[in-house]
């Protein structure tokens, strides 16, 4: 099968999948709402169009950002370990946003909320942290990278922690909101101000889709076939930290997501990234409208935040893989 | 001259200088092999040709235009860089590594396409590893991945490979035919090989050409005959008990 065709097939299945998501995500909910109770009930009319739908997109969004970066870390990093959470990025963005939460940066510039400059600025510096520690020569060191991560993050969450403490009590409640990752932002507002950000990261990241290619096999291989490794590194980083920005400054921490979605991509489509990163997006954004229904609908009485959700998916699913790759090493 | 290397200096941050003022000029058509104790700096003088690193001083030239002044995607058309194989991190099949070396011929956002996978499957085929197309490469020996390693770089169609020590996972046989396929592909195509190798008995009387290396520079140049003696073989390898023998047209070469 050529790699079009290969392409085509990843794509229109993983369309599929996200269609059904969609559907199962605007139904699934306190209320269940049907088609039949969208033509007669204007209440759940409006609980459709103001609630529903934004909270879906929301997720969508989400989801396939968290998805599309996991996948250009692991090729980047060589290292199937790697996802916005594990390597500090969204640790480092959640601090950001919380000062300026804090701070009470409101406001926008040019457009742009205040407080995804700070997340993403945050993210950018735990990149570049994490990047710095870990790097030795033309050798990414992967337990130096993931170790870092961790310890980045964990000096984010204090961080946080010390923020919720010592600001008013309003907004310490709003950062406490979402560090724990929840998608119960209203409204569609804060959906377009979020896609006119990341669409054009998002394609321009798809168009480093054939260097990640190259280096998810191999540095300086990629570098004696014409890769500008510099520039490819740059833009990951620079892409990564905006669309992780973003999305943490209004979704929070949402842990996880980038491990598992391209793992399922790679698993089902091979490992050529130029399928990968476009399958992982939409396969993404699926995922989280998913995981998202289901902390809505798993305990009858309450909602739970979808990131304690993923982290459970997720938490056991990196320790398999961690195993997995131990016993790969040991042969 | 295809490739040349002009009084080229290098060290890695701030230490001392592994390169140190090497010279040599490769003409087309060249099987040669570069040769040198653990530490004299071959891989890195390999490195420096295939432009993965800059010199601190001194010039590389291609086709006697200065290295970096060449656009990346058209020098990657012109030298191949054959790493020692290292393991890889996710199971990528064999011809998906092989076909990565068709990138610098198709556009950015293009997939390659049947021509590529012609020509990957040709170059799987010259270094005997045709059968291996559809492995993944985490399952394959070291010796196994050293000619898929291989086989990429020809599928680069380059006029000039430069190979780090890509004997040194292999056994007997398969020194040999690599020897064979680098020879064969010299004359077939008129390509120039440079080849870091330990395994002195693979030179005479295969290769055309042996740059000796010692601390950062070239110290004897020749054709195997000529670098291939006590006296050259002792100083190199800073070992008075090199001694070297022909036997018929080959030198063979021992440490007492």
């Amino acid at each position: 099968m050529s790699l079009r065709v290969r392409l085509i097939r990843a794509l229109a299945i993983s369309a599929a999948v996200l269609a059904a998501a969609i559907l199962f995500g605007v139904w699934a909910g306190y209320e269940r709402i049907t088609p039949d109770l969208l033509r007669h009930d204007p209440i759940a009319r409006a609980v459709f169009f103001r609630v529903r739908l934004p909270r879906v997109a929301l997720a969508a969004i989400t989801g396939a950002s968290l998805s599309v970066v996991g996948a250009a870390l692991q090729a980047h990093f060589r290292n199937p370990l790697a996802d916005p959470f594990t390597l500090g990025v969204s640790g480092g963005g959640a601090l950001g946003a919380s000062v300026a939460i804090a701070l009470g940066w409101g406001a926008s510039a040019l457009g742009v909320p205040v407080v995804f400059v700070a997340s993403f600025a945050g993210a950018m510096a735990a990149v570049l942290i994490v990047y710095r520690i870990a790097r030795s020569g033309v050798i990414v060191l992967p337990g130096a990278l993931l170790l870092a991560g961790v310890i980045v993050n964990m000096i984010a969450a204090a961080g946080v922690l010390v923020l919720v403490y010592v600001t008013q009590s309003n907004r310490a409640l709003e950062i406490l909101r979402w560090t724990a990752g929840s998608l119960d932002a209203v409204g569609f507002d804060i959906v377009w101000r979020m896609a006119v950000v990341l669409t054009p990261a998002w394609l321009v990241l798809f168009t480093f889709a054939r260097d990640l290619h190259l280096l998810a096999m191999d540095e300086e291989t990629a570098a004696a076939l014409g890769v500008n490794v510099r520039r490819t590194e740059i833009a990951v980083y620079f892409l990564s930290s905006v669309i992780v920005g973003v999305t943490v400054a209004v979704g929070g921490t949402i842990a996880f997501v980038g491990l598992i979605v391209p793992h399922a991509a790679r698993l089902l489509f091979g490992q050529d990234l130029r399928i990968v990163l476009p399958s992982s997006f939409l396969a993404g954004a699926a995922f989280l409208i998913v995981a998202d229904a289901i902390a809505r609908i798993a305990v009858p009485s309450t909602e739970l935040p979808v990131g304690a959700v993923t982290a459970l998916l997720g938490g056991p699913f990196f320790l398999w893989l961690l195993t997995r790759r131990q016993r790969n090493s040991a042969m | 001259m295809i490739l040349e290397s002009r009084d080229v200096w290098f060290s890695w941050r701030d230490r001392d200088p592994v390169i140190r003022g090497a010279t040599l000029a490769l003409e087309r058509g060249t099987l040669a092999a570069l040769i040198g104790c653990n530490g004299s700096g071959k891989s890195t003088l390999v490195r420096l040709l295939a432009g993965l690193l800059t010199p601190d001083r001194g010039e590389m030239l291609l086709d006697g235009a200065p290295l970096p002044s060449i656009p990346l995607r058209q020098r990657a058309r012109k030298i191949a860089w054959v790493p020692q194989a290292a393991p890889l991190t996710f199971p990528f099949t064999v011809i998906e590594v092989v076909l990565t070396g068709r990138t610098p011929y198709s556009p950015r956002l293009h997939f390659e396409d049947e021509s590529d996978r012609v020509i990957a499957e040709q170059a799987l085929a010259t270094v005997n590893a045709a059968h291996l197309a559809n492995r993944r490469v985490t399952e394959l020996s070291g010796g196994e991945r050293q000619m898929v390693t291989l086989a990429r770089a020809l599928a680069q169609q380059p006029r000039v490979l430069l190979l780090d020590e890509p004997a040194a996972a292999l056994d007997l046989k398969h020194r040999a035919a690599l020897v064979r396929t680098l020879a064969n592909l010299r004359d077939a195509t008129g390509v120039t090989a440079v080849m870091v190798t330990h395994d002195l008995q693979l030179l005479d009387p295969a290769f055309d050409r042996v740059f000796a290396m010692s601390s950062g520079s070239i110290v004897a140049q020749g054709p195997p005959r000529e670098v291939l003696t006590d006296a050259v073989l002792a100083s190199v390898y800073d070992d008075p008990r090199v001694r070297t023998s022909r036997v018929g047209d080959r030198t063979l070469i021992w440490s007492e």
